[in-house]
């Protein structure tokens, strides 16, 4: 199935238009793009009329122009002619709004609706959505512009069976300074799953890492989606919904007892390497992580800070997340010892972490992260960094970036966001090195990258 | 492909809805697995000649298309020494109901663990693997993944296991035989993928691994129902 016509159309129709009521979901969608996206934007309404000035089209067939994507927002039970009219009109795709299928009991309608996208292969998202948003390109989503908050352009795909859960994961991205590729929302998925759009995504050269948010896959569903994604070489982050062991009937075998649903769940994505997320949280840190570094490593770990307690507590979560903080030998310790500050020289501790001291300059720690970057035994370093000490400047964030585009070995960083310290988070973040605001959220970034390779 | 007696044993048995242990066994001892020398028998008399046979101490077992956890029910007897002490054991377990006879078989040392296998909705076959024996719902330590899986791919699995350094031998303690763990594993989850649309779930538990062997020692096999 191809999607690029749905991700960057040309031209698209918006079925459903009111000519009453401007907060619409259709007038909320057509005002957006028509006023702000490189798309040419049609209205339908079979009582035709104008808008803005511009003509209603009283059909899909009675456009002039090859339409790329049509937006279908009306009433569940019109939902299949104008699909049959979009295939007849050689639509590139649709994504249907409309609720009003399974969900309500209108179990025939969503049977019409699987089958006539079946029959033409027609690429259909939803119905029961909210649909695409591809930054500087297209938004189905009907909210107001104001109300939204868009994060940059960027690397990372959303496919979400929950509209909400999508346009939240949205506001953190922004926040986090995480870029988007696309974002789908998929609601009932009648015609197009996961799995389709993980196919298309793979391919889709504006993406790197694709995150998934699932309610739950269809009968043997999950088995085709991990067997494709498990192939994958971008990585594929997904977080699930309805963990808990509620609905398991009495099963009369230990195996079935032991083997829940989401037990088993949770052990084929590890399995396939499919990095799980098991919550927001988790989410966002894993794909800011993924983004940068979409490799994977062992999971051996160099910690550098300033501050013993920082190092001690990163050492304990890094161990009980199977990372490993293997010690320094001698000789390297020396070594960095040798290239340190005066005042540090003395006082720094450097088996691992390294603690460089309340007295570190930005010197200090590029020195220190130079060095442990260019260990063989080292497959990632963790920067705790203290913006709050005196010799540290600004600057300490792009310098550190600087060490990664030289070495090529994933650093990631933890400052404590707070706006004074906006200028050396973006340092990092700007320079392709992910940010967390706590330490055990710099070490779910590293875990991430272990975690997305199959076992 | 499932062989022919591993069908006939599944078709035999959809009625119960499960398997009972000595049809199990053949079935997982013609699909080249190792199982217990045993003997089936349904009298006092033949059970203690069946004692002779295999040696002494044996494991009785009891064989009642109504007891489905033997052990819950009293229907397991271990370290069976003499011909007196058979004689006991088989008037206690021709008590339980739905008795068809005893299941005698040999008696084995080693780990208790527990392989298994389910169709899952989602993903399909999926073979389990781990700390086996009658708290296996306890401690709950095993671990998951879809099958098929090579043996190559069987240690990994095994790493998720909180003791699978006692696999591995600890503190003086001999292990137990890794390749033969490996090929069970993995073999057992071809099998499991073939039998995926007849079976709903199976228990191999316990599989008593030593130094040279990996036995199951008991299996269920619980049958797909037909009401869907």
């Amino acid at each position: 199935m191809d999607f690029r016509t749905l991700f960057e159309p040309k031209t698209m129709a918006v079925v459903g238009l009111s000519l009453s009521n401007e907060r619409h979901p259709a007038n909320i969608i057509y005002n957006k793009n028509y006023f702000r996206y490189p798309v040419k934007v049609f209205g339908v309404n079979p009582k035709g009329g104008t808008y803005h000035k511009e003509k209603i089209y009283t059909s899909i067939s009675e456009i002039p122009e090859k339409i790329d994507l049509a937006i279908i927002a009306v009433r569940s039970e019109h939902v299949p002619g104008v699909l049959r009219e979009c295939i007849d009109s050689w639509v590139g795709g649709a994504v249907v709004i409309s609720g009003g299928f399974a969900e309500t009991g209108r179990y025939d309608l969503r049977r019409q609706f699987e089958e006539i996208a079946a029959e033409a292969d027609f690429p259909v998202i939803g119905p029961n959505c909210l649909g695409i948003f591809s930054p500087g390109k297209v938004d189905s989503l009907f909210l107001p512009s104001e109300r939204m908050v868009r994060p940059e352009p960027g690397n990372v795909a959303l496919v979400s069976q929950s509209g909400g859960i999508l346009v939240d994961q949205m506001v953190k991205f922004a926040g986090q300074g995480i870029g988007l590729s696309r974002a789908v929302s998929i609601g009932n998925k009648a015609a197009v799953g996961e799995l389709e759009l993980f196919k298309y995504l793979a391919r889709d050269e504006k993406t790197d890492v694709i995150a998934f948010y699932v309610e739950g896959f269809g009968p043997g569903e999950g088995r085709e989606f991990v067997k494709a994604a498990g192939r994958s070489p971008k990585p594929v982050i997904i977080m699930k919904a309805g963990k808990s062991a509620a609905g398991i009937r009495a099963v009369s075998s230990h195996t079935a007892s032991i083997a829940g649903d989401y037990d088993v769940f949770s052990s084929v994505m590890r399995q396939f390497g499919i990095v799980e997320a098991k919550d927001e949280y988790e989410m966002v840190s894993f794909c800011e992580s993924l983004s940068c570094y979409p490799g994977g490593i062992d999971g051996r770990v160099g910690i550098v800070t300033a501050s013993g307690g920082h190092g001690a507590m990163a050492v304990d979560t890094c161990e009980a997340s199977g990372l490993v903080v293997p010690q320094f030998s001698e000789e390297v310790q020396e070594r960095i010892r040798g290239r340190l500050s005066g005042s540090v020289q003395p006082i720094a501790s450097l088996g691992n972490p390294i603690d460089l001291t309340g007295s570190a300059r930005d010197d200090d720690f590029v020195i220190a992260a130079g060095e442990l970057s260019r260990l063989p035994d080292i497959d990632c370093v963790i920067m705790l960094l203290l913006p709050y000490i005196p010799e540290v400047t600004s600057d300490v964030g792009a310098r550190l970036s600087q060490v990664y585009q030289e070495e090529g070995k994933p650093i990631v960083a933890y400052v404590p966001h707070v706006e004074k310290y906006r200028m050396i988070i973006e340092g990092f973040q700007l320079n392709n090195v992910p940010v967390s605001d706590s330490i055990d959220g710099a070490i779910l970034m590293v875990e991430a990258m272990k975690r997305c390779r199959p076992c | 492909m499932l062989s022919e007696t591993a069908v006939a044993v599944l078709e035999e048995s959809k009625k119960r809805g499960w398997v009972l242990e000595p049809d199990a066994k053949r079935l997982f001892a013609d699909a080249g697995f190792d199982v217990p020398v045993s003997e089936r028998v349904r009298s006092e008399d033949e059970a203690v000649a069946a004692g002779e046979r295999i040696g002494w101490p044996v494991v009785a077992k009891v064989v009642s298309p109504d007891v489905i956890h033997k052990s819950e029910a009293g229907g397991v007897a271990i370290g069976i020494e003499s011909p007196g002490a058979m004689r006991e054991v088989f008037a206690r377990l021709s008590n339980i109901d739905g008795f068809e006879g005893v299941l005698v078989e040999e008696m084995l040392p080693g780990i208790e663990l527990i392989i298994g296998g389910k169709i899952d909705v989602q993903f399909g076959p999926v073979v389990l693997a781990g700390m086996g024996g009658v708290g296996v719902e306890i401690y709950r330590d095993t671990a998951i993944r879809m099958a098929p899986i090579e043996e190559k791919k069987v240690d990994s699995m095994l790493d998720d296991i909180v003791a699978s350094s006692i696999l591995r031998g600890y503190r003086g303690s001999a292990g137990v035989n890794m390749e033969k763990l490996r090929k069970l594993i993995a073999g057992f989850s071809s099998l499991i993928v073939e039998m995926a649309d007849l079976v709903e779930s199976v228990d191999l538990n316990p599989v008593l691994c030593t130094e040279e062997r990996c036995v199951i020692a008991d299996a269920r096999i619980i049958l797909k129902k037909n009401d869907k």
